[in-house]
């Protein structure tokens, strides 16, 4: 085991904004891109269902 | 027809590859999910503190996977685009314009995760070296396909004028691989390659290939989802989407 606390985690050497700072666009990139893409689908299928 | 056996080919219709891309979806998101829980899990707790770099080393659990992600994705989009333009195969343009997005975002993450790595190491968040630069371009790539395929209206044109482009542009991915070699640049050579044992600890290799495979699991997910949005927008017309989009519910 690499921290003895949660604190010693999070700062992670003194480089905590890098690494999280990282990690945290990483992760908000990958969380937003699938709900984008799954409402695309649902409302290509909700304009086919309703054809204008 | 119906009786004909199941070849290759026959996912080659939009039809059949939007079930079966619907059927496989899932598989890939719990993939995606299991293997970046232990990936990270290994690169945080087990992989040990790099001494040279200390912590700040652990952003090579994202920067790396994002970033061979990145340049696979590109020549993935340019095979598919090829294909679509050179044998008229519809599904595989859509395939190449579903590829774009996803990895346009692996190359941002991977130059905003490369910033922020080397802020700490090197004491700058950009340098104009070859790899950094060229990696750049990448982006700039993938940005202008889209941009391209997005502002013609007539799509078979959109998709060649894209698949030019996106061919093209192939070049710049082994430029982007081999530019650690060809030039002298800041960012550091190859950890890994397929001649030489790895320079790293087996801890930190196995995290880096668990994020990898997670990051592949993602985009498959991701774009089999926009493959088939995109079919369902082409397709609008054709009974089997009326019929689906008038089933509800249904998948």
């Amino acid at each position: 085991m690499n921290w003895n606390s949660a604190a010693e985690f999070f700062a992670m050497g003194g480089y905590g904004l890098y690494v999280w700072g990282s990690y945290a666009v990483a992760a908000a990139c990958m969380l937003i891109e699938p709900v984008l893409v799954v409402r695309r689908r649902r409302s290509a299928l909700q304009a086919a269902a309703n054809p204008s | 027809m119906s009786s004909s056996p199941t070849r290759l080919f026959t996912f080659a219709a939009p039809s059949r590859f939007y079930g079966l891309a619907g059927a496989l979806t899932p598989w890939f998101w719990v993939a995606a999910i299991a293997l970046s829980a232990a990936g990270l899990y290994i690169g945080f707790f087990v992989a040990p503190t790099d001494a040279t770099q200390g912590e700040a080393y652990r952003i090579i659990f994202i920067h790396v996977p994002a970033a061979w992600v990145s340049m696979v994705l590109y020549m993935a989009m340019a095979f598919w685009a090829g294909i679509g333009w050179a044998f008229k195969a519809r599904l595989a343009s859509m395939v190449a314009r579903a590829i774009a997005p996803t990895g346009a975002m692996f190359t941002f993450v991977a130059l905003w995760s490369g910033a922020f790595w080397g802020k700490p190491t090197w004491g700058t968040w950009w340098v104009w070296d070859a790899r950094l630069t060229s990696y750049l371009i990448l982006l700039f790539l993938y940005l202008g396909y889209i941009a391209l395929v997005e502002a013609i209206d007539d799509t078979r044109r959109a998709d060649n004028a894209g698949a030019l482009v996106a061919l093209v542009g192939a070049i710049n991915v082994p430029i982007i691989y081999f530019s650690v070699k060809w030039w002298n640049t800041l960012h550091q050579g190859a950890t890994i390659s397929a001649t030489a044992a790895p320079k790293m600890a087996s801890t930190m290799l196995t995290a880096m290939l668990l994020m990898t495979l997670a990051c592949w699991a993602y985009a498959f997910a991701v774009v089999l989802t926009r493959t088939r949005a995109i079919i369902l927008e082409r397709e609008r017309h054709t009974d089997w989407v009326a019929t689906l989009a008038r089933g509800g519910s249904k998948q």
